[in-house]
């Protein structure tokens, strides 16, 4: 097949991946109360009504400070993990590292209802810190999986020969392995930042009474009637998610970070 | 081991906190899958079968019913959409594979209330596709086409799309060109050479795509409730709302370990097929 379609295959396919956020783009801009498309009269009143109002501002604050300190507490336990799984393939390594990917191959629901049983049971239930906790251990997949690539492509001729010159384990790790690691560590913690942003079920089964986040508070908002100010909402997530991934894009090899061996540099 | 580099000692850090957050909520919910319900929407510690015992009611088989036909359908739409997506994007440039994989990542990352909120507009009266039917003439008045099975379908495979092709991505990147090549230059067309010799050799990794789309959409909660109609509800929709909204616990923790070992056992096969399969 010709390189042209297989191109139109791909665009045709990312068009209608894009199809839903640019219609709510349009509904975005509506001047009125009502989700239309084409807008009825183009305004930004509904952006600036988000960035004013108390109700949006305090889940936005709490997503937020949730994603950041989650996916520092998601990189802290990764990275020991890693570096333990990568020099061993003793038992506890495996069963460390398949309890590090076992959240992203189970449904989420799961991983929600037991958090949510553990925290009424133990104390923490409906706090802040409880939402931190379960979803850095929930999201540690992530920051895991780029750490291990990072750690398999690093260059272990590197290693040995600055053990030969007479570097010690510590010196090692400092001088060499962590610096070559920044990148890697960066982008799983940008990753795991988006996904604490947008998810939803355990943020609500663990403290979604107490503590309001984004994508808790747009399905609250939902079931009181559509407004255009949704549209924004989805508008800004989409957005930030681009931005962050097209800066990984940028700066990193993202193909090689999904795991491409091969790929044509030009 | 002499030559490692990182202490031992590195793995008690990970392996409290994976074993006190993670082991410990799933043996808790274990045991209270086996508790007494309790009125005030805790739970009694006990061992009783009651919640399991409900298993066998036709409501929990009409519920796991729904749950497994719109996953497995929303899994085959999907790999079907991507294994063709993944394998050309796998020829293309780094540049446009970059720029792709910026797209897929931002829409894999979407928030499921998000999705939902933005594909029941398009599919709303107002503002959707209904809208545009009119305006070309195909239909006579605009309509919305949500909340129906098919609209629920459409956002399971949103859902499902980029997943699986990020599933496909690697082993279908790093299959070697030259044996697609060398078929053609043997004579096979290029639908020959795509069918008698990708396919097959990436069977392992489609299976594995398939599975793991099906486990993800099977978790999905909020779609079901924004797109679908309340006969479509899944049973992940059913568990949180034995677990919240009817204060049954035991319930909603039996249905969960019921779920789990349904996913694991489906994780299980596709590493099995992943295995003998070979991913080039």
């Amino acid at each position: 097949m010709s390189q042209h379609l297989k191109l139109a295959y791909i665009c045709v396919i990312l068009a209608l991946l894009a199809a839903p956020l640019v219609i709510v783009t349009g509904v975005s801009l509506n001047a009125g109360q009502s989700l239309r498309f084409p807008p009825d009269g183009v305004s930004l009143r509904w952006y600036l009504a988000l960035f004013r109002e108390q109700e949006w501002l305090v889940p936005m604050r709490n997503s937020l400070i949730i994603a950041a300190c989650a996916s520092a507490l998601a990189v802290l336990i990764a990275a020991p993990l890693a570096l333990y799984a990568w020099e061993r393939t003793g038992w506890l390594a495996k069963l460390l590292t398949g309890m590090g990917m076992a959240p992203f191959a189970l449904p989420p629901v799961i991983s929600a209802l037991g958090f949510m049983i553990f925290w009424m049971t133990v104390g923490g239930y409906g706090q802040i810190w409880a939402t931190i906790v379960s979803h850095g251990v929930f999201l540690v997949t992530l920051p895991l999986v780029t750490i291990s690539l990072g750690l398999k492509a690093m260059d272990r001729a590197l290693i040995e020969a600055a053990r030969t010159m007479g570097a010690d384990r510590r010196t090692v790790m400092r001088t060499l392995i962590l610096p070559l690691l920044v990148p890697y560590v960066v982008s799983g913690y940008a990753f795991a930042f988006v996904l604490s942003l947008n998810e939803y079920i355990i943020a609500y089964m663990v403290a979604g009474f107490t503590v309001e986040t984004l994508p808790v508070k747009i399905f609250n908002a939902l079931r009181y009637g559509y407004t255009p100010i949704l549209g924004v909402v989805s508008v800004l997530f989409a957005g930030f998610a681009a931005l962050v991934f097209g800066l990984i894009g940028r700066f990193g090899n993202l193909p090689r970070l999904m795991g491409a061996e091969r790929v044509r540099d030009e | 081991m002499n030559g490692a580099v990182t202490p031992r000692w590195i793995a008690l850090w990970p392996a409290l906190m994976l074993g006190l957050f993670f082991l410990v909520p799933f043996g808790i919910m274990i045991s209270v899958s086996f508790a007494q319900r309790d009125a005030g929407g805790f739970y009694q510690p006990g061992f009783e079968l009651a919640s399991y015992a409900r298993f066998l009611a036709p409501f929990f088989a009409r519920v796991l019913g729904v749950s497994l036909a719109v996953s497995l359908g929303a899994a085959a739409i999907c790999v079907l959409l991507a294994f063709p997506f993944t394998v050309f994007l796998a020829s293309m440039s780094r540049k446009v594979q970059t720029r792709v994989l910026v797209v897929l990542l931002s829409v894999l990352s979407l928030s499921e209330v998000i999705i939902g909120f933005s594909l029941s507009t398009l599919l709303s009266q107002t503002a959707g596709i209904g809208n545009l039917f009119y305006w070309l003439g195909l239909i006579e008045a605009p309509r919305a086409y949500t909340p129906s099975l098919f609209a629920l379908m459409t956002g399971l495979c949103y859902l499902g799309f980029p997943f699986a092709v990020l599933v496909l991505y690697a082993p279908v990147s790093r299959l070697d060109p030259e044996v697609v090549e060398a078929a053609r230059t043997m004579g096979a067309s290029a639908p020959r050479a795509f069918m008698g010799v990708v396919v097959p050799m990436l069977r392992g990794a489609i299976v594995g795509a398939f599975i793991l789309v099906f486990v993800f959409t099977l978790g999905s909660y909020l779609l079901p409730q924004l797109l679908g109609r309340p006969e479509h509800w899944t049973l992940s929709v059913h568990i949180t709302d034995q677990a919240i909204y009817q204060a049954n616990l035991p319930f909603a923790a039996a249905m969960s370990v019921f779920l789990m070992l349904v996913a694991m056992a489906l994780v299980g096969l596709s590493s099995l097929a992943a295995r003998d399969g070979g991913a080039a």
